[in-house]
Parts: C-alpha cells; structure tokens; sequence
C-alpha cells in the first residue's frame, strides 16, 4: 500500500475519492479509524481474535459498500454501526442459548447499584501505573453484561451520540438512556473500590 | 425536594447536560443538600471522564499488516 501521503485530507475528500477507485486514500481512512474500531471490538467481543475478524470484516464490509455510504452521517459512524453488527454476530453465534439479545428486557428498577458511597482521592489514577490504570478500566467494563458494555463502549468511549447508539444497536433511545445510566453506576461502583479515598473503607463491609 | 430515586434516575442526562432548567435547578438543589448523592454524582462524572480520557492503544503491528494484506487483496480483486 502506497506511503501515507494524505494525512491533512479531510474525510469527505478521502470518501469522495475512495469510490473512484482511489486505493491510498482509502488506506488513509482506514489508518485513521482502525485503532478505534479494534478497541470497539476488544471491547464487546471481549476476545482478541474475534476482535481482529471484527477489525478486518468491518473494512472490507466498507470498501465493498461504500456506494451505499450516503453522505448524511459521518464515515466514522458509518463503519462503527458496521463493526457493532459484526462484533454482536460473533457473541450471539458464541453463546448460542444464553441470553445476548440486545432486545432483551432489562428491569430497570432495582438494579441501580450503589452499594458504595465513598469518596474519591484528588487523583485516584496517580495511584497507578499507566499499564495498571488501563487494566483497571478494562476489567471493570468486562465485568458489565453485553447490553450495557456496548452502549457505555459508544456513548462514553466511542462518543457516538444517543441517537447514534441507538441507531448502531438498534434500540430506542429510551433503552440506550436507561442502559447508559445503569452502565455508568455500575462502573462507578466497580471504580470505587479502586479508587476511594484511604479511611473511608467502612462502606466497602456493609 | 426530589427523592435520591428521582435523583438518580436523572443522574445521565444531567452529567450529559441533556435537561431543561427547571429540572436542572431540582436537581443541583438536590446535591447541594444530599451528601451521598453529591458523592455519587462527583464520582460517576469522574468515571466518565475517566474513560474519556483513555486513548485507544496503538493497533500491533501484525494485526495491521494482516488487515492491510487483506484489504489489498479485497482491492486487487475489485479490478480498478
Ligand atoms: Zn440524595
């Protein structure tokens, strides 16, 4: 693949030339998102090799249909709603039987878990190394069940809107909302026993 | 005064700042006079911000080689 030379390109251009057959600047669009799209699929695939089929389906999914990418919503959305579909293919065909439906009803009265209510340090992260920090959050999302980690995975890491979320998982954006809340308490809950304050362990007991 | 039900309930959309005013002023009121809601509320918005923050590690390098050996391949095949 030819070297990077397209760096400052802006993204409709790079789309633009893409569909006329343009080989490196679809490379480029490819070098810009692929770290994002990995990690997308580490996170709801929760395995590094689906991961990489995940990484791998998602851009050449693209390149094949990208007569069909309308210009209304960004590249970037376009193929994590690409990668999202190929990610959950690969959980729903693993865990045949056990329940990954992302349209499964979830009880969204009294599961809002907030056992804990400690305080946290100035700098919790300060505590930890780089490599520890990132070891912390990824477990932590590990630990959420599938509904919420995708949608806490494009809402707060991805940053895809609610609307956006909604559409990449096919929920109604009343689901993404309550899933999101219950995703972040549950993660905060996770966090604090990580984080909070030196002292204030008495809650951890209760 | 709202319940720390209600409170909760809301907690999303007000770190996301996605609420009118009259229910953002319920709810400030509410911090400001509930202490294990504040402590909920600081801490949710500091694992958000948290996450935020984490930049994806860098794809390895074989991951990428074979997904560009796989792309040209897709690409010699398309025929332009
Ligand atoms: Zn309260």
């Amino acid at each position: 693949m030819p070297a990077p030379t397209q760096a400052g390109v802006d993204e409709s251009t790079l789309v633009a030339q893409s569909r006329e057959g343009n080989t490196s600047a679809f490379a480029e669009l490819v070098r810009r998102y692929e770290g994002k799209i990995f990690r997308l699929a580490q996170h709801v695939t929760q395995n590094r090799e689906d991961a990489e089929d995940v990484l791998q389906e998602t851009f050449m999914k693209a390149y094949e249909h990208l007569d069909q990418f309308q210009g209304n919503s960004k590249f970037y959305t376009w193929i994590v709603r690409i990668a999202v579909n190929q990610a959950l293919m690969k959980l729903r065909r693993k865990k045949t039987g056990k329940t990954v439906s992302l349209d499964e009803t979830i009880d969204t009265g009294e599961d809002t878990v907030v056992r804990e209510i400690a305080a946290w340090d100035e700098n919790p992260e300060q505590r930890f190394s780089r490599e520890e920090l990132g070891e912390i959050l990824d477990s932590a999302i590990q630990g959420l069940e599938p509904p919420y980690r995708s949608v806490f995975v494009l809402r707060d890491i991805e940053e895809l809107s609610t609307e956006e979320t909604a559409d990449a998982l096919g929920l109604s954006i009343p689901a993404v909302k309550s899933r999101l809340l219950r995703a972040r308490l549950q993660l905060r809950e996770k966090l604090t026993r990580q984080f909070k304050r030196k002292g204030e362990d008495a809650f951890a007991y209760l | 005064m709202l319940t720390c039900k209600e409170f909760l309930n809301e907690l999303s959309e007000y770190l996301d700042e996605s609420i009118d005013a009259e229910l953002r002023a319920k709810l400030e009121k509410h911090i400001t006079e509930c202490p294990n809601c504040w402590v909920i509320f600081d801490t949710t918005r500091r694992t958000i911000q948290i996450y935020k923050g984490m930049n994806p590690y860098p794809i390895p390098a074989d991951v990428e080689s074979r997904l560009m050996n796989a792309l040209e391949k897709k690409m010699a095949a398309k025929g332009r």
